[in-house]
């Protein structure tokens, strides 16, 4: 029985992406449109706690309510349409009280999350619960039995128990939590251009790098553990590849070139991609992750740069080549071979990035616009068909997926100030997560647990 | 302890009583010999004897320094010739010489050496002066060399132009072609004037364009005009090169009077 939901669910959620294409609208897709669906709808009843909990629901509520609607999975069913008498466990459901009165108008909700906290040895105890209320019965509805959550009797405990609850409903409909998810970004608020890192709701913000010198273009690994980046701190700018927890330099030998940049993690982690100078031509590189066994993947009178390997095969690759002319969106397989522009050759292309499935290509474009207003774009690399998500907007750039394959964080520089914001890749939701001084070319990764 | 002083004591005592009987001694003898002397023979007047053959007088023919002036710390020569002596020496610790001979002296300070010879028929004596100078003052130092009056990086801040491009291009258009002779006629002289001179090509960009291929195409900038430098002669292992993409920009307004301001190369001393 259980089974069946979680399908029904998986089948639902999976094509959230795939709607959120149509929401767009500006370009029709062919097989995307015939697969729209709805977002499932969840209401989330306010929780109540007994003693020294109930003083922190309102941070409870209000951080479970935020992740779920942030994951951008649901719609979410507005607080002032439900019933009076909202319920805190399954026992609670007897007559009177029946899922109906969610199922129907006005709440007319697919879901419902619903608990009580208390207190127990010293820790708040979140009780969780997650219904289906379309269902005849208490048995049928119950999507997973009441679970516990364990966490410090402080603000920080409630949106813990808060997220770990929201995480576990995310994955019933097959959506991971962002929650410890960190941001890796570009900001020159301490005077000079240093890499920063922040959680995924903008909170958190702190300094990783102090190199009092030009420093930019970051990179993640795969598992989180190490980040590269490119900095003018040794004179001309060169890769240096530091970890994540303490921000330790590690060994990488960078290439005799006047310009060392855009580095890239391969997904097993042993390999680095990156540009380039040779013969005053930026282009693509491969060597170890201490920078040994160095060799070239082009050898054009062009500037290539960018190269960006496909997540989930680890063996073909994104990456901005001007051999036709202007920058453009080019893909090719890690030996060199099946090389093809995948843009039209029209406008300016920059910032690649592979949805975390190698489904999608998120990228920057000027098509349509003067020379560098650059605007974000999706493309299906399957068929090629692309669709645009920011217009009029100012200038939008550095695109990346979030490991949770339905959201984008971007830099958009909006008067004179560049910002970096979040968004579903369907355009909406857009959330600032920077103010200060200006932030740019964000990377978004997976926590290192 | 009584004991052990006792036969001290006594030895003492002994050799003091054995002192005084010795003088008292020694007193009476001498009033004795005084008593006995006879008086004195009468003198036996003869013929003078006749004079003893004359003896030669000692001579010294010669005695020189060689040379009578040094350095200080250098030495001179003493030479000399004696006849008809017994006993030559030299003062100034020299001492006891030959008749015939020389010796090296290195004296400390001007010093006048005398040389005696003495003999049965008289002394002579001879001295020469070896006249000791300071060494001199070291030479002053050379004269430095001529204080170059402007540095090779002075010269290049003040005269060197930014040479500028168009959007998206990195060859030199003739107007930068022109400014870029006139900047190698003066990157020839400053070569010239400071050979460990090195100068470094910036290449910048527009803010348009994205920052990873401004920093390519700020390479193709500084290269290109890297490349027309080596054309006219300049040494290509003098020049370097590096691409701030839109990094540096001169002015941040969002027209093309702003943007052609900072698509440029701008050239600047190695650190």
């Amino acid at each position: 029985m259980k089974t069946r939901h979680i399908n029904l669910l998986l089948g639902t959620a999976g094509l959230v992406i795939l709607f959120a294409f149509a929401l767009a609208g500006q370009v029709d897709i062919p097989g995307v449109i015939s697969k729209k669906a709805e977002k499932p709808s969840i209401a989330v009843a306010d929780m109540r706690g007994t003693g020294a909990a109930q003083q922190y629901m309102d941070v409870f509520n209000k951080t479970l309510w935020d992740e779920l609607d942030n994951s951008g999975a649901f719609r979410m069913v507005p607080k002032t349409s439900y019933p009076l008498n909202l319920p805190q466990q399954p026992s609670d459901f007897r007559p009177p009280v029946l899922f109906s009165e969610w199922a129907r108008p006005p709440v007319n909700t697919n879901y419902l999350a619903f608990g009580y906290t208390a207190v127990q040895d010293n820790q708040i105890l979140l009780y969780g619960n997650l219904f289906s209320v379309g269902q005849p019965d208490v048995q049928s509805a119950t999507v997973f039995p009441t679970r516990r959550y364990y966490g410090p009797i402080n603000a920080d405990g409630a949106k813990k128990v808060a997220r770990e609850f929201a995480a576990d409903i995310l994955k019933q409909f097959g959506v991971m939590s962002l929650s410890g998810t960190k941001i890796y970004f570009v900001s020159d608020r301490s005077g000079s251009k240093e890499i920063w890192s922040m959680d995924y709701d903008g909170s958190n913000q702190h300094q990783l790098t102090n190199l009092r010198a030009i420093t930019n273009f970051p990179a993640v690994s795969a598992d989180g553990k190490l980040f590269a980046f490119m900095t003018y701190a040794g004179g001309n700018p060169q890769i240096r590849i530091h970890t994540a927890d303490t921000s330790r330099r590690q060994t990488f030998v960078n290439p005799v070139s006047s310009s060392v940049t855009t580095p890239e993690f391969t997904p097993d982690g042993k390999t680095m991609l990156f540009a380039a100078t040779i013969d005053g031509w930026l282009q693509l590189m491969t060597a170890g992750i201490d920078g040994s066994g160095m060799h070239r993947l082009s050898n054009v009178k062009a500037i290539e740069v960018s190269p960006r390997v496909n997540p989930k095969t680890g063996t073909d690759l994104l990456f901005i080549s001007g051999r036709s002319g202007h920058q453009q969106l080019w893909h090719m397989n890690l030996d060199g071979t099946d090389r093809e522009m995948l843009t039209t050759g029209e406008g300016d292309v920059s910032n690649p990035s592979w949805s975390p499935d190698g489904h999608h290509i998120a990228f920057c474009w000027t098509r349509g616009y003067e020379p560098g207003n650059f605007n974000l774009f999706i493309m299906d690399i399957a068929d090629r068909k692309y669709v645009q998500l920011t217009t009029n907007s100012g200038r939008n750039e550095n695109p990346t997926w979030a490991p949770d394959g339905m959201h984008l964080v971007f830099s958009s520089m909006r008067g004179r100030v560049t910002q970096i914001y979040s968004m579903l890749a369907d355009g909406t939701n857009v959330r600032q997560l920077t103010t200060q001084s200006n932030n740019l070319q964000p990377v978004w990764a997976k926590g290192t647990e | 302890m009584t004991i052990y002083r006792m036969p001290i004591n006594t030895r003492t005592l002994t050799a003091v009583v054995f002192a005084a009987t010795l003088l008292l001694a020694t007193a009476g003898c001498k009033k004795k010999v005084a008593a006995a002397a006879p008086p004195p023979p009468p003198p036996v007047v003869e013929a003078p004897p006749p004079p003893p053959p004359k003896a030669q007088a000692p001579r010294i023919d010669s005695f020189t320094a060689e040379p009578t002036t040094i350095q200080r710390g250098q030495s001179a020569t003493l030479r000399w010739s004696v006849a008809a002596a017994t006993n030559m020496s030299i003062d100034q610790g020299v001492g006891a010489v030959q008749a015939n001979g020389s010796q090296q002296v290195s004296p400390a300070n001007s010093t006048t050496y005398t040389l005696t010879a003495s003999g049965s028929g008289g002394t002579d004596t001879r001295s020469v002066t070896v006249t000791v100078n300071a060494p001199p003052p070291p030479p002053p130092p050379p004269p430095s060399a001529p204080k170059v009056t402007i540095s090779g990086a002075d010269m290049l801040t003040r005269e060197a132009q930014d040479i500028y491009f168009d959007y998206d291009m990195s060859d030199l258009r003739a107007d930068a072609q022109r400014t870029a002779a006139a900047n190698a006629e003066l990157l020839k002289r400053i070569f010239a004037q400071d050979p460990g001179f090195t100068v470094v090509i910036e290449g910048h960009c527009d803010e348009r364009g994205s920052a990873e291929y401004n920093l390519g195409l700020g390479d193709r900038r500084a290269t290109s005009l890297r490349d027309f430098y080596v054309q006219q002669g300049l040494p290509a292992d003098k020049i370097r090169t590096i691409s701030y993409g839109k990094e540096k920009p001169i002015c941040t307004d969002a027209n093309e009077a702003c943007y052609q301001r900072n698509r440029r190369d701008h050239m600047a001393p190695a650190q």
